[in-house]
């Protein structure tokens, strides 16, 4: 069994939902997002990591400063490799997700690309603008290297459309919760939110589906019945705000991530 | 990779959106699927109702001002020798620019959806003036995305959008020129697809904002075609269409219609922005063998690293800023039916300067590029060589830049 479906199961003995964090790697520096990767992944059940892009089109201001921070300091496509490398020598057993564009895995090419996330122990991909079915040959060879593929929908998705894309789909499906970048305010009620997700999930109850997009430590209780929820913006923008007040981003931004476990344990 | 003929290049793609399976697509986040597959519908039938088609002709003609005038440049052809300078005179259009038509059609869609809001991003700030233009006459609320490196440069047009009620957004990203300006307006659009209209400015992003650019600024060629004519009585022999290339909507549309000739008959020249002298901040990816790379929802060639990350740009020409092109540019260039050469900011300058001296117009610095080009080979060619440079768009914008980098203006 996957790392990400183990995940899933050891949450739902504990009757809760599991917790995703998203940082970006490299941010603001390839030591640091390592240890503040390190340090969270002791209440994180899953760690997704994202791929710094220059030309974001999908992502919020929390996520595009932290990026923009990355690549100031310089880091490259091997250095994000080499720190989801260093993070699984000590946290072997924690599932890792990486997520970014698909330009820059056009330009380091699909094979390879998969080929070095095998190699360093990625365990799923998720890519923001590889939207189905164009995403098909990119999935299948995923799959056969043991890389899950993580689908997205959102509440624009066509319901014969999330029929498709549930039934193609690996490991975890990953439902946007509104209209938005990342960061943006939770603008639909949690209640709509679940009522949503609830059709999603009843058209397969096997598939572990999480929520994402405008989730905090304010709202995160309220959607607890989900499999998982994913938490990213409220992270980047705490490592900015360490930054600025020149404290630690390992230590605060741990924090957040430990009051988030303890709203839906 | 080739081409057909009797198909507009705009219908030339495999059912994934690709032209030559490898330009173009739809690199899109998955919320806005399904918005841009509604489009996709909605202009397939609007764009062969008989109705839709009379609307869209009326306001060419009484709203656009269509057709702007074709004119022999006596002087400049005089000067150089050799071949015979034509332009096409679309910077008469209602608001100074080809990106006028673009504009009037999305409104007209924008309505036929129902929608109540258009956004859209610009670069010279021509994309935007029209599109709170037509906004404004069509009745839609208009927001504006633009580079605050661009906001400052180019205020004549930044005015014109405050005055048209549009609210003009500043993008202080990356760069803050136009590759910024269209990320942002793309992210908006995916936080408010369920109520807003997207026009992206020139034929690139996803494949269908490729189409419909794409299919309104045909117009122009449609209209030089019988100026050709008109003029000559019968095709020449020898014809040169020379046209600036940022996003590639103005010299899609200045060749829609001559594509299907043969290219030692007529010859499409586009000219990129080569930037400063010396410098390698080009926005020249077709003159300067930029890799495929995939760039606001399209595979193209694109100025980048071998990381993928996006390069930055430089021109003094703000609407030719940009890292991308369109993929039916670089699907041109592939099956050679396309030339594509660039010119530098002095060079531009240099020709504004000569062209403004010799005749009574007015070209923007995006055009000044595509008349460099025609500078650089008219002497060298026969003088039944007819070239025609499409002007498309009025210097009153660069109106700063102008006075700052020439002293004074003609
Ligand atoms: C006058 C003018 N010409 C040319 C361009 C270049 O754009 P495109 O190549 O997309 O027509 C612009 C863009 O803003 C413009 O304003």
């Amino acid at each position: 069994m996957s790392l990400i479906n183990l995940a899933f199961k050891k949450v739902k003995t504990e009757k809760r939902p599991a917790l995703l964090t998203y940082t970006v790697a490299g941010d603001n520096t390839k030591k640091k997002s390592l240890e503040i990767l390190k340090s969270i992944a002791k209440y994180a059940d899953i760690c997704e990591i994202g791929f710094p892009h220059n030309t974001p089109i999908a992502d919020g201001g929390q996520i595009q400063s932290s990026a923009y921070r990355a690549l100031k300091n310089g880091i490259k496509i091997k250095d994000v490799f080499s720190i989801v490398k260093d993070f699984k020598k000590s946290k072997q057993s924690k599932p890792v997700i990486l997520m970014g564009y698909y330009n820059m895995i056009y330009q380091y090419g699909e094979n390879n690309f998969i080929n070095i996330c095998k190699k360093v122990g990625v365990d799923g991909l998720i890519v923001v603008d590889l939207p189905y079915p164009e995403n098909k040959e990119f999935a299948k060879k995923c799959k056969k290297k043991g890389i899950s593929f993580i689908q997205l929908v959102s509440p624009t998705t066509s319901p014969s459309r999330m029929k498709k894309i549930i039934k193609d789909s690996h490991d975890m499906v990953y439902y946007i919760s509104m209209l938005s970048t990342t960061g943006g305010k939770l603008k639909v009620s949690p209640k709509k939110i679940l009522e949503r997700y609830s059709k999603i999930k009843k058209l397969n109850k096997n598939k572990n589906i999480v929520i994402g997009f405008g989730i905090t430590e304010k709202t995160i209780a309220s959607l607890r019945k989900a499999d998982g929820l994913v938490v990213g913006s409220a992270l980047c923008k705490e490592i900015s705000n360490s930054i600025k007040k020149r404290q630690n981003p390992v230590t605060n931004v741990t924090n957040i991530v430990l009051n988030l476990r303890k709203k839906i344990a | 990779m080739k081409l057909k003929k009797k198909i507009p290049l705009i219908d030339q793609h495999n059912k994934n959106g690709f032209w030559g399976n490898k330009f173009g697509g739809n690199f899109i986040p998955e919320t806005l699927k399904k918005p841009i597959e509604d489009l996709t519908e909605l202009f397939e039938k609007l764009r062969y109702d008989k109705k839709f088609l009379k609307e869209r002709d009326y306001y060419f003609k009484n709203y656009i001002g269509s057709p702007t005038s074709f004119i022999k440049l006596q002087n400049l052809s005089g000067h150089l020798g050799g071949a015979q300078i034509y332009a096409k005179m679309v910077s008469e259009a209602n608001g100074g620019a080809h990106k006028i038509y673009n504009a009037t059609v999305h409104c007209l869609i924008a309505k036929k959806a129902g929608k109540k809001y258009v956004v859209g991003d610009t670069g010279a700030g021509y994309a935007g003036k029209m599109l709170s233009m037509a906004a404004k006459k069509f009745g839609l609320k208009c927001k504006i995305f633009m580079g605050a490196k661009d906001i400052k440069r180019q205020k004549p047009n930044v005015d014109a959008m405050k005055k048209n009620g549009a609210e003009v957004v500043p993008v202080y990203s990356g760069s803050q020129t136009l590759v910024d300006a269209v990320s942002e307006c793309m992210r908006y659009w995916v936080s408010n697809c369920d109520n807003t209209h997207m026009c992206v400015g020139s034929t690139v992003g996803p494949n269908i904002f490729v189409k419909i650019c794409g299919w309104s600024t045909a117009q122009i060629s449609r209209e030089l075609k019988i100026q050709i004519q008109s003029e000559f009585k019968r095709m020449p022999k020898k014809i040169k269409l020379i046209n600036c290339v940022g996003g590639g909507s103005s010299a899609y549309g200045f060749w829609s219609e001559f594509i299907d000739y043969d290219k030692k008959q007529i010859e499409l020249i586009g000219v990129e922005a080569g930037g400063p002298k010396n410098s390698n901040l080009h926005a020249a990816p077709l003159t300067n063998g930029a890799k495929l790379g995939i760039l606001h929802g399209a595979a193209a060639y694109v100025c980048q690293n071998n990381e993928g990350q996006i390069n930055d740009t430089a021109s003094i020409s703000a609407g030719l800023d940009y890292p991308g092109v369109s993929p039916i540019h670089c699907f041109l260039k592939d099956t050679k039916r396309a030339r594509y050469t660039s010119a530098t900011d002095e060079g531009a300058l240099n020709a504004y300067k000569l062209v403004t001296k010799l005749e009574k117009i007015n070209p923007s610095l995006e055009p000044s590029h595509a008349f460099a080009e025609a500078i650089k080979i008219a002497p060298k060619l026969s003088n039944d060589t007819i070239i025609i440079v499409n002007s498309c768009g009025d210097a009153k914008k660069d109106r700063d830049i102008l006075k700052e980098r020439l002293g004074k203006i003609n």
